[in-house]
């Protein structure tokens, strides 16, 4: 597995119709376990994301990884807020990115049975993946971004909207995870959550970043007013 | 009176012409589905990757080439027939290849007039799906190739339509086929040209009986794809 870290955003700035939606900020990232990336609503986490992932353009500033851009960008998947699912089957929907990469049709069957099992949807293989819940499709989506064992995987608010359980199955497939070597950067408004399988936060608000730092002294002390009043669930803008 | 009796006694000529076999009917009614077949396949391998193209590609004059598409959807089969016969007629550019009067013209008039409606409606349905999949093919890094392949693929069922369209402009197409192809007995005669010759000839019957065949083998054909397709057996897409 190539290694990705340090990221790095040197001045990383974008531009929509003359409004800045982020940036200009710099930030480092070690990539140790899972990053999240916190802030409130219209913070520009999203944005941060799909900047760092390279689906937003930069109209400013670079992102430098440790390796070269094009390697980064093949080792690494994003999975979006709501998951889009390719109009397949879910067996098929986990073998795609694989048979893209050249894999064989039957390990790549192989490959998506086992992550079926492994993230609960193995009775599910044949069921059309739009068929499935908000929940199901999640799952699914993570599924197939980790099947290619990704060094890399951003998750843009992955359990938002989703139900207590289903949220708790997610989260133990990203623990298990980080737990095998992927580095995750994710952003979520949960503060839960955060608290429960952050590494290291990031907090961002109004389009700069304001804090990073371990999560255990983010939540135990930020240092700036913004963190301590949207930790204290005051409105921030 | 009179059209009720010509509707009955052509409805009795098309059941015994179908029930013994008739070979000169067997004939024109083969020719007509062996030259649309032949040119919705073809008008199919060329509309269908160039309506994902359109989709997934951004070039200067997208728009324009959208909009004249669209508007060649119109094309009047006469022109077209005319076009075709001045390219073929010995004079013209391709007269050496001696197309003229046969079949092949025949096909070629009928794929310049397919082309546009396969294209466009094949484009709504594609233009509707990249947008779906937009996001999550980028984060994928998929190549251009492999964005038509997945396009087209999962489009398939809405791309039948398409085709199914196509094949009921062809084989309803008499203006330029009887141009190009002549009407010529045994040779270039087809169901839709038949028809328009027993009517000059004041052969309502006859007439009345190649048009309820016609519709029996558009409907058939329509029938036998939905079917091949297995169309609406499931329970979305």
């Amino acid at each position: 597995m190539v290694d990705l870290f340090p990221l790095t955003l040197e001045s990383a700035e974008t531009s929509r119709r003359g409004k800045r939606l982020i940036g200009p900020l710099n930030l480092t990232l070690s990539g140790d376990g899972i990053c999240v990336v916190m802030g409130p609503n219209g913070s520009g986490k999203t944005t941060l994301l799909r900047l760092m992932h390279g689906t937003a353009r930069l109209t400013g500033g670079r992102v430098r990884w440790a390796c070269d851009t094009e390697t980064a960008r093949h080792d690494q998947a994003f999975v979006f807020q709501r998951p889009v699912m390719l109009r397949r089957t879910v067996e098929e929907n986990l073998a795609y990115p694989l048979r893209l990469r050249g894999v064989a049709r039957a390990e790549a069957r192989g490959q998506a049975r086992n992550w079926a099992v492994r993230v609960g949807l193995g009775e599910m293989l044949e069921r059309r993946a739009v068929l499935l819940s908000g929940g199901e499709q999640q799952k699914l989506a993570i599924a197939r971004a980790l099947i290619t064992e990704p060094a890399l995987l951003f998750l843009d608010e992955p359990t938002a909207s989703l139900d207590g359980r289903a949220m708790r199955e997610i989260e133990a497939i990203l623990t298990a995870a980080r737990a095998s070597g992927t580095r995750l950067i994710m952003s979520t408004h949960d503060m839960g959550q955060a608290r429960r399988i952050a590494d290291h936060i990031v907090f961002l608000l109004g389009g700069q970043v304001h804090e990073t730092s371990a999560a255990e002294s983010f939540f135990a002390g930020p240092e700036t007013a913004e963190a301590r009043a949207f930790l204290n669930g005051e409105i921030v803008e | 009176m009179t059209d009720i009796v010509d509707l009955w006694e052509g409805l009795r000529h098309a059941f015994w012409l179908v029930v013994t076999l008739d070979a000169e009917l067997a004939d024109i009614a083969l020719r007509s589905l062996q030259v649309t077949l032949t040119a919705l396949v073809i008008a199919c391998a060329i509309a269908l990757p160039l309506a994902a193209f359109l989709a997934v590609r951004r070039f200067r004059f997208r728009r324009a080439t959208i909009a004249t598409l669209n508007a060649f959807m119109g094309l009047p089969p006469v022109v077209v027939g005319l076009i075709v016969y001045i390219l073929l007629s010995r004079s013209g550019p391709f007269g050496a290849l001696g197309l003229l009067f046969t079949p092949t013209a025949m096909i070629i008039a009928q794929v310049v007039i397919i082309v546009p409606l396969i294209a466009s409606i094949a484009h709504q349905s594609l233009r509707d799906l990249w947008a779906e999949y937009h996001d999550l093919l980028i984060s994928m890094n998929v190549t251009q190739i492999q964005k038509v392949r997945t396009l087209l693929w999962d489009a398939r069922r809405a791309l039948l339509t398409a085709a199914l369209a196509g094949f009921g402009r062809g084989i309803g197409e008499v203006g330029a086929i009887m141009i190009v192809g002549g009407n010529i007995d045994n040779a270039t005669r087809v169901l839709t040209t038949a028809i328009a010759l027993e009517t000059g000839k004041g052969e309502f019957a006859l007439a009345l009986a190649l048009g309820f065949i016609l519709i029996a083998l558009a409907v058939g054909v329509n029938l036998a794809i939905h079917w091949a397709g297995q169309t609406e057996r499931d329970s979305r897409w």
